[in-house]
């Protein structure tokens, strides 16, 4: 049944178009497009030369309800995850990925920090993602999700914490996608790509807005280098 | 969804006087336009991108079959079961058959108008199943039995006091002496509900807001979190969405991810914006084990071939909505089905029938506010006007608009007649309503003067008095 749907849709949008079905030249348009996939008009904000993108990135975030630390390296990222923690007086189990940018950290060193790999389990206080890219943009955070950062570590506890190098940070979404084809090859995709940008929210009450709607109600991210 | 669009005029004169309804709009719409404007004020590029947005839509639908079958054979070979849907009804059988064939009792849902569009929730409860929306907006929609004003602030219609009413209603577990005095505590109490769902989901139902070809991929934008949550907690993700969601590339996403948010709700970006390719991978601790997407038609296919091509752009940001004097002075509900505002004075028509949708584009007063914010730069108010010729040939007008518009047809094809007809016009009218300067009724518009006065001529034409002050004569 679906194959005749297929086709009888198909034909229904050819024959809008006034277009032939196997039509080579409408076929290389769109591969070219695919293959060249050209940059639009990209906004200046975060293009334009000397602009300082971790600054510019810090501050879109932080108007965006998210809790920004800067490290020196990774060693330091269990000592500010436990920090982060503290100041939310949150306990509990922190769950991680198996990314080894991760693995490599000193995570025995924080003490009072109990963290576990996996996915997220419905009681753990938060979940640790290592991004591949930050947006200096519009303050986003680029994070492929798949084993090594299981997706449900971004949305199922109340604290999510989100790892990004400095020397990732880029201006715009074209960057960051350059990036994504770096790790993923030309057309690949990570099982699902997360842009996150701050804590969950809604206004689905009497217009006002209020963090922590389903997902989490605090987002940290941590700049490391 | 039930079409309630044929009694719009008895919908809006209700709503005006709906005085819990007027106490939510008036504390809306003027928020968004604000927050709209400052958005677009902070980005220079903003009214050039909206062109470039024009223009790679209006290049994907000129080769929409090409880009629908490389999106089919991408997202295949990353592992999603694409079905092709050319009714609402194909799309329902499909979508139940997947469910059944999963054994689900508890289905969640987050946010989707073309689950709207096909009146999902009702086939899934007839074939047994429990069905849960996320969306917070949604959730109360759905306790209360009501379908969404709006196509993204779905409850816009609603106050927070009602929402503190129905949870008491139906949260049967919540203590009574438990506050729910600030918006906060409504949404952590529905968190608390859902959470449970999210977690014993058996199939998660998403929509799309874009697919893409290069990657096949299927993208939601969101806020709060819950489509993520419905997709990758239950066993089996299905994402129902239309066929002129495709994009080409995901460059081209990113610059349309630039006008939506802002458009819509005039944040720089939505919290959220998930791009997903096929069901769990080998060695994935979590995620879907099953990922389908539905794509329908649905009447889309032969729209792209009439003069209303153009309303295939849409992105569904609301903007139209939010700018328009006659939603905000009625409400979502009062047009009747899914899609209100001007996109739905335009788009309902097409979907139902110009037959059962005739009033929606005669309800406007063409301000063309919404063309002006529309980030596709749609020209809604010149689809209205389509419509409204369509309606006219089809011959649904009464009679006596009909025989009115004829005549008044006739004269202004002969100018000089014209000139005369006019000037005697005005001049009667201007001596018999010299004393009041306005009429509260003359005889043949009845229903335009029922609700306003006819300003009384001052006795002589425009033509006449332009004529006057060509030869120079003082006035
Ligand atoms: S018609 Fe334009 S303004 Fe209205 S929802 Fe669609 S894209 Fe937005």
């Amino acid at each position: 049944m679906s194959d005749t749907a297929r086709s009888a849709i198909l034909s229904r949008i050819r024959a809008s178009l006034k277009v032939a079905a196997d039509d080579p030249d409408r076929a290389t348009l769109a591969a070219q497009r695919i293959a060249g996939h050209p940059q639009n008009l990209v906004p200046a904000r975060a293009s334009a030369a000397g602009t300082d993108l971790v600054a510019l990135f810090r501050s879109y975030l932080e108007g965006q309800q998210a809790t920004v630390s800067a490290v020196a390296s990774h060693s330091d990222v269990p000592a500010a995850i436990g920090n982060l923690l503290n100041a939310t007086g949150a306990t509990g189990v922190v769950r991680r990925g198996s990314d080894p940018l991760l693995g490599d950290m000193p995570w025995a060193e924080a003490k009072d920090l109990v963290v576990r790999e996996g996915a997220a389990e419905p009681d753990d206080v938060a979940g640790v993602s290592y991004a591949l890219a930050g947006v200096a943009e519009t303050g986003t955070l680029v994070v492929g999700a798949g084993k090594d950062n299981p997706v449900t570590l971004a949305f199922l506890p109340g604290i999510h914490i989100i790892i990004v190098a400095r020397d990732t940070i880029v201006g715009t979404y074209e960057e960051a996608l350059a990036r994504v084809r770096k790790i993923y090859g030309a057309s690949g995709m990570p099982r699902t790509l997360n842009y996150i940008s701050g804590p969950s929210r809604t206004a689905d009450i009497g217009g006002k807005i209020v963090i922590g709607a389903h997902g989490p109600r605090t987002l940290g991210v941590i700049i490391v280098g | 969804m039930h079409i309630e669009t044929p009694h719009f005029n008895d919908n809006a004169r209700d709503a005006l006087k709906d005085a819990q309804l007027q106490k939510a709009l008036a504390g809306l719409p003027g928020g968004l336009v604000a927050q709209r404007a400052a958005a677009r004020d902070k980005l220079p590029e903003f009214e050039a991108l909206r062109d470039v947005g024009r223009d790679l839509r209006n290049e994907t639908l000129e080769l929409l079959d090409v880009y629908l079958e490389t999106y089919e054979r991408n997202a295949t070979a990353a592992g999603a079961k694409v079905h092709w849907a050319q009714t609402a009804e194909e799309a329902r059988r499909i979508i139940v058959e997947l469910c059944k064939a999963e054994g689900a009792r508890l289905v969640t849902k987050g946010k989707s108008m073309i689950s709207e569009e096909i009146g999902l929730n009702d086939a899934l409860q007839d074939a047994g199943m429990e069905v849960l929306e996320t969306d917070l907006g949604e959730y109360i929609l759905q306790i209360r039995g009501e379908t969404p004003s709006h196509i993204i602030a779905p409850a816009i219609h609603l106050t927070q006091d009602q929402v503190e009413a129905d949870f008491r209603r139906s949260h049967t577990d919540l203590p009574a002496d438990r506050a729910l005095v600030e918006p906060g505590d409504l949404v952590g109490e529905a968190r608390r509900v859902l959470r449970q769902k999210f977690l014993s989901a058996d199939v998660g139902i998403t929509g799309a807001n874009f697919l893409i070809a290069e990657t096949g991929s299927s993208v939601i934008v969101t806020n709060e979190g819950n489509g993520d949550l419905t997709q990758s907690l239950a066993r089996v993700h299905i994402v129902i969405t239309s066929i002129d969601k495709v994009l080409a590339t995901r460059e081209d996403l990113a610059t349309l991810l630039r006008l939506l948010a802002r458009s819509a709700t005039g944040q720089e970006c939505t919290t959220y914006a998930t791009l997903s390719t096929g069901p769990r991978r080998a060695g994935d601790v979590d995620g879907p084990g099953a990922y389908h997407v539905v794509l329908l038609d649905n009447g889309r296919a032969e729209l792209l071939g009439t003069q209303f091509r153009e309303v295939l752009r849409c992105i569904r940001c609301g903007a139209c909505m939010n700018h328009c004097p006659v939603y905000g002075a009625v409400g979502g509900h009062t047009y009747g089905w899914v899609y209100p505002g001007p996109i739905g004075a335009v788009l309902t028509p097409a979907l139902i029938g110009i037959g059962q949708g005739a009033k929606l584009p005669n309800a406007s007063t063409f301000c063309g506010r919404c063309e002006s914010v529309c980030p596709m730069r749609i020209p809604l108010p010149k689809l209205m006007r389509h419509w409204r010729e369509a309606e006219f040939e089809a011959g649904q007008p009464p009679f006596h608009q009909r025989a009115a518009l004829a005549a008044w047809a006739w004269l202004a094809k002969r100018p000089r007649t014209y000139h005369v007809a006019m000037r005697f016009a005005a001049a009667t009218l201007g001596a018999l309503g010299r004393r009041r300067g306005r009429f509260r009724w003359l005889p043949l518009t009845g229903g335009w003067t029922r609700h306003r006065d006819l300003a009384a001529p001052q006795g002589r034409t425009f033509q006449q008095l332009w004529a006057e002050h060509q030869r120079g004569v003082p006035r």
